[in-house]
């Protein structure tokens, strides 16, 4: 039996979740719209939310100011690369604890979750002089191994959790059916493991683009992505706001979209399957 | 049936990832340790090369002596405890709004879980900037607009309105978990109990809070995790300043501005302890729910 919802209940219930909703929203709209703004209108007493003249210069001088192509293409890199090289790494491990589970295969899955837990400001020190002596400070290389390492545990973590809902029995079937192992993984397990292999792409490419304490620690000029682009705006000068907004948004477009796209497998992901 | 060929395969698919892992948390893990033994001052010429002096405990007691340890600490629970008091609250009511019947409810899930999905530092200045500018802030428009003064949030109000912000960017997070367990709620039971007269505020006791008391319990766990080393949202807005260094940053300004590395490790190596604390607690949740 379905519940009994009045209109008026729903129309209230509509109301709230909106206000809520927006109200939440608002520092991002907020800081889009204002990136559209001249400087002085950005700062306009009362603020403007609909009367002004859109403009698009700011997006040109902070492009021509800070060279944000070359930050974003540095984000790019460092994050997709860490999310492809630690997910080539995790395949196999996840896979071999999903199918061939042994009395220690509960363990190590725990125990490669515990390394998450290692507070990076431990560590900062020696990973750095590391860094110093295999020359790696600054390079977008370095900080793709660090950030694959950060996430490697919940990458096999995502995958383990995707493929452990394959069934066995197909598996059994094929191997009945005279399939060979290579044969079972490439037409049989492949198939059915791609859409967790794809969330769980996007959830750590995420993470990874977000990574806000190795990215600013790390690196300088050369690889410095886009969490350190931003970071040098943290210091005032003169009428900036709307530059600031324009760098904001160029920031946190990209992966606000991928972001809305992943919102179903971010629960599990997060959770490491202990809530879906 | 995984017989013994099998076996061996699977642990070589294995070992890359666990001795990739193992190097990661052994050796900063070694040398911390090291260091914190030792008088490690690389400005004044200490070096690995040259032999560190061994210290004993010193960088220890020297560290939890210091006048801005404690101060820290304090820091670091009310920060750590504000956010999660607020988000777990908000989270659960707006979890439970968000479950009821609406219009338009995949855009307001879209709305609400936007700002997960800003990265640190960008949510940090936007809202050092935009909502909080004494001068030009959202906050400072509003307040004028009511006629009040304008307050100065990032000094006056500094760790509070650091949490608001952190509780800003975790609150989609906790929202959309328990708005998962939520609606794996069997609505026959909610809808028994309401027959049977039971006020909202009994259901909600009985029946809801019971039903999430899991997924709160793992909204606590993995945030504390992520909130005991909260680091951008405090080097953007304050660096440190005005009452918001956590244990984190204390440690790091003894590593990087002032370059004492024994002391920093010491320190590190006591965030290290408190955060395996917690994951204990996390690891037994996760581990519990592998058998199952």
């Amino acid at each position: 039996m379905a519940r009994n919802v009045t209109t008026q209940r729903k129309i209230i219930t509509t109301a709230a979740a909106w206000t809520i909703g927006l109200i939440i929203f608002f520092p991002i709209y907020w800081t889009i719209l204002t990136s559209f703004k001249t400087e002085a209108q950005a700062i306009n007493d009362p603020p403007l939310f609909f009367a002004f003249n859109w403009t698009l210069e700011n997006y040109a001088i902070v492009q021509e100011r800070s060279d944000y192509m070359k930050f974003l293409w540095n984000s790019v890199v460092i994050a997709g690369g860490s999310t492809i090289l630690g997910t080539l790494i995790a395949i196999p491990a996840a896979w071999s604890m999903a199918f061939v589970p042994s009395v220690r295969t509960k363990d190590i899955l725990l125990w490669m979750l515990s390394t998450k837990m290692l507070p990076a400001v431990g560590v900062l020190y020696p990973i750095s002089l590391v860094f110093v002596q295999f020359n790696l400070l600054d390079t977008r290389g370095g900080l793709m191994v660090v950030l694959m390492l950060i996430n490697l545990p919940i990458i096999v973590w995502m995958l383990y959790s995707y493929f452990k809902e394959i069934p066995g029995e197909i598996l059994e079937a094929a191997r009945m059916d005279g399939a060979t192992l290579k044969e079972e993984i490439l037409y049989v397990l492949t198939p059915m493991a791609i859409p967790g292999i794809a969330s769980t792409l996007l959830l750590n490419f995420i993470l990874a683009w977000n990574e806000a304490f190795w990215t600013l620690n790390l690196t300088a000029t050369n690889a410095a992505p886009l969490t350190a682009f931003i970071a040098s705006y943290s210091s005032p000068e003169g009428l900036f706001f709307a530059k600031l907004s324009a760098a904001s948004t160029m920031a946190i477009a990209p992966i606000l979209i991928l972001g809305w796209l992943s919102q179903k497998q971010l629960v599990r992901g997060l959770t490491f399957g202990a809530v879906k | 049936m995984a017989t013994k060929a099998s076996r061996s395969a699977a642990r070589t698919m294995m070992t890359p990832a666990v001795i990739l892992l193992l190097g990661w948390m052994l050796v900063p893990l070694i040398m911390t340790l090291w260091f914190s033994f030792t008088k490690y001052l690389p400005l004044r010429g200490d070096s690995i090369q040259r032999g560190l002096e061994w210290v004993g405990f010193a960088n220890y007691s020297r560290f939890l002596s210091s006048s801005a340890f404690w101060p820290s600490v304090q820091t670091t629970l009310i920060m750590v405890g504000g956010v999660l008091l607020i988000t777990v609250v908000l989270g659960v009511l707006l979890a439970m709004l968000l479950d009821q019947p609406m219009w338009g409810q995949g855009v307001v899930r879209i709305l609400i879980i936007a700002p997960f999905f800003v990265m640190p530092t960008v949510s940090a200045l936007v809202w050092k900037n935009m909502m909080m500018d004494p001068v030009n802030g959202i906050f400072a428009h509003l307040w004028r607009f009511f006629g009040a003064e304008p307050v100065a949030w990032l000094q006056d109000a500094s760790l509070s309105s650091v949490v608001t912000i952190v509780s800003w960017q975790w609150l989609p997070f906790a929202t959309l978990i328990l708005l998962t367990a939520i609606q794996s709620l069997d609505s026959e039971q909610l809808e028994a109990a309401e027959m049977d007269g039971a006020l909202v505020i009994k259901r909600f006791w009985f029946i809801v809070l019971p039903h999430l008391a899991r997924a709160i319990t793992i909204v606590i766990l993995i945030q504390t995790i992520f909130l005991l080393s909260i680091f951008a949202e405090i080097f953007v807005t304050t660096g440190g300043a005005f009452g918001t260094r956590t244990l984190t940053y204390l440690i790091f300004q003894r590593v990087i501005d002032s370059q004492n590395i024994g002391l920093g490790s010491a320190g590190g190596v006591y965030a290290i302890i408190l955060a395996n604390i917690v994951a204990i607690f996390l690891m037994r949740i996760v581990g519990k729910n592998l058998d199952a």
